[in-house]
């Protein structure tokens, strides 16, 4: 049974052929392929790593964005609410300051208007009394035409001062 | 595939073969068709022994006689070195036998002249060195005496007829061709083996896988430095996704701080032997040889893994094996662990060469069985051989479909068991823990292969 009786020529080339196989392998074959794959997966991990990093700062920068927007926001109704006030402040102000104009204006007014009547008043009085005078003087022109009346009223007037 | 078809197209020609067969044989019946019947009767055991061994040349597909001539280097009997072609050794003769043509492969003495002196050679075919080189030299008287008596004692007189000369031990019978025909009975001639390093079929399949397994690993290593960090696609990811899978996933877990130390042995063993299996099984040149199916290569895998084993054993592995931790009366005053001890550091190795040797060889052998089945039920008319091809074809498939699975598992397994037993020539202390899950592990796979070889 040749197969069961090893043959030395096959043994010797086999052993050679190993041998050189094993030593060519070891220096120029494995460790590169080995190298190789161990960088690789050093790079992958690190790919992954790098991305869930990148991910982690995303979500962040997302976060403190939000924090941001947030403090924005409420900045803004600060201020909204603020122009708010500050409007109807001013508004206020405004149609405060508008009725004390409008008083004096009034008040200024009345005193003119007040001028202006009593200085018609007086006018009013003058003419009236000229009026009087002239109607009394047509009165007596009428009345006193007669010397009898004239006698009259001079004797009428005579006793008055009498008894005063 | 290339098995496949050469089945089939030997089954058709066995068929149309064995129609014209059975018409003959009722036509004719002489001696003449009977002494032709016999040479033509299946010798399965050498045809399996043949395609299972090796040779000096390397057969061409569908050819029985042509063969690719490889070097024969031999050491002659007297120091001297020989080199030629082993076409030198072989002639291809016509023997017409009953009028049909055969073509016949028979030895040839090889003469060689060197310093006026003649050595010469043949591949012996009735010694004990059964197809292998022998160098002859004429015998002596007394050789002749020697030889004259065992034939005598071997053959039974009956009017000079030889059935087969006889082997004997030491001399080797040579048959002279005469018009075609091997003339019965040879001469005897004193035979001296000589150290043959022939570049011979399984030699030659051996520097094809090395060939093969130098351009895996430097097409790889090529493309990184052609490519940088991209990861290879294809045949080129495959064998690295097989690297990986060698070394991250069996290595690197057994061996731990010492990969780096081993890890190059093992991943050549794996690669190596993984190509010798793969290539075994394609039918045609490239491969074909039974390279792991041949404990000469298995053998010196094994030895291998002794050597690392127990020349980089350290202290612990040697003080477990001459002074291990078992009650008093184990090891002293009898040493009865330490024979064991002993004893299983030659086993380890063994049943390493012997699996990888009796799976691969099983392997091939059932195909070549079921192959044959064809030819043995030829005999039985057409009907027979053509079922029996459909049959034998189907199993065929399948059973070269079940070695490349093993192709995959020996070569795994060899790496893994020789991983185990440098890891544990390596271990520092005693971890309890992690021996039991060695021996799980070991358990694990002995069973995984005794089903295997079951199944087989």
């Amino acid at each position: 049974m040749e197969l069961f009786t090893p043959d030395f020529g096959l043994i010797f080339w086999m052993f050679v052929a190993f041998i050189l196989l094993f030593l060519v392998l070891a220096k120029w074959g494995w460790p590169v392929i080995i190298k190789m794959m161990d960088k690789r997966a050093s790079t992958i991990d690190e790919g992954v790593e790098n991305a869930r990093e990148a991910r982690e700062q995303l979500e962040n920068a997302r976060a403190e964005a939000d924090k941001y927007m947030r403090e924005a926001q409420a900045r803004q109704q600060e201020m909204l609410r603020e122009a708010a006030k500050m409007k109807t402040e001013i508004i206020e102000q405004a149609r405060k300051e508008a009725s004390v104009a409008a008083q004096r204006e009034m008040d200024v007014a009345k005193v003119a208007i007040d001028q202006a009547r009593k200085e018609a008043e007086s006018q009013l009085r003058n003419e009236v009394g000229k009026f009087s005078i002239e109607i009394a003087e047509k009165m007596m022109r009428t009345q006193m035409k007669s010397d009898k009346a004239q006698t009259q009223l001079v004797n009428k007037l005579l006793d008055e001062i009498e008894k005063n | 595939m290339y098995r496949q078809i050469q089945v089939i197209l030997l089954t058709i020609a066995v068929m149309l073969g064995s129609w014209g067969c059975s018409d003959n044989s009722k036509s004719e019946e002489g001696p003449a068709e009977k002494t032709e019947q016999q040479e033509e009767k299946l010798d399965v055991k050498d045809i399996i022994f043949e395609h299972l061994g090796d040779g000096y040349g390397w057969e061409v597909p569908f050819s029985h006689t042509q063969r690719i001539p490889l070097p024969v280097i031999v050491r002659a009997e007297d120091g001297k070195w020989f080199a030629f072609s082993s076409a030198d050794l072989t002639k291809m003769v016509n023997d017409t036998v009953g009028g049909k043509i055969h073509h016949n492969v028979v030895p040839v003495v090889k003469v060689c002249e060197r310093d006026g002196k003649t050595y010469r050679f043949v591949i012996a075919k009735v010694s004990s060195h059964k197809d292998k080189v022998v160098e002859i030299f004429d015998l002596s008287p007394e050789d002749r005496k020697k030889v004259d008596a065992e034939v005598a004692k071997a053959t039974p007189a009956k009017e000079g007829m030889y059935e087969a000369e006889p082997v004997i031990d030491g001399y080797v019978c040579v048959e002279s061709v005469v018009d075609g025909h091997l003339q019965k009975p040879g001469t005897y001639y004193r035979e001296y083996r000589p150290l043959d390093l022939s570049i011979t079929k399984n030699v030659l399949a051996l520097f094809i896988s090395v060939a093969v397994v130098l351009a895996m690993v430097f097409g790889l290593t090529g493309y990184y430095r052609r490519r940088g960090m991209r990861a290879p696609r294809k045949g080129m990811g495959f064998f690295e996704m097989l690297v990986g899978f060698v070394y991250y996933d069996t290595i690197k877990p057994t061996l731990g701080d010492n990969t780096r130390k081993f890890a190059p042995y093992l991943l050549t063993a794996f690669f190596f032997i993984l190509t010798m299996n793969l290539l075994g099984l394609i039918v045609i040149f490239p491969g074909g040889a039974n390279l792991t199916g041949n404990i000469a290569v298995t053998l010196v895998l094994a030895v291998c893994t002794f050597l690392l084993t127990n020349i980089l054993g350290n202290k612990h592995y040697w003080k477990e094996i001459f002074w291990p931790d078992v009650p008093i009366w184990l090891k002293f005053p009898l040493p009865i662990m330490q024979c064991i001890e002993i004893f299983g550091i030659f086993t380890k190795p063994a049943a390493l060469a012997v699996r990888l040797f009796a799976n691969m060889m099983g392997g091939h052998m059932i195909v070549i069985t079921l192959t044959l089945l064809i030819f043995i039920f030829a005999a039985f008319g057409a009907a027979v051989a053509g079922g029996t091809a459909v049959i034998s074809v189907l199993f065929t498939v399948f059973m070269l479909a079940l070695d490349v699975l093993v192709s995959f598992i020996q070569a795994y397994v060899f790496t893994l068991l020789s991983a185990l037993f440098i890891a544990m020539a390596q271990q520092h202390e005693e971890h309890e823990e992690h021996k039991d899950k060695e021996a799980e592990e070991e358990h694990r796979l002995l069973a995984k292969e005794a089903a295997q070889i079951d199944k087989i």
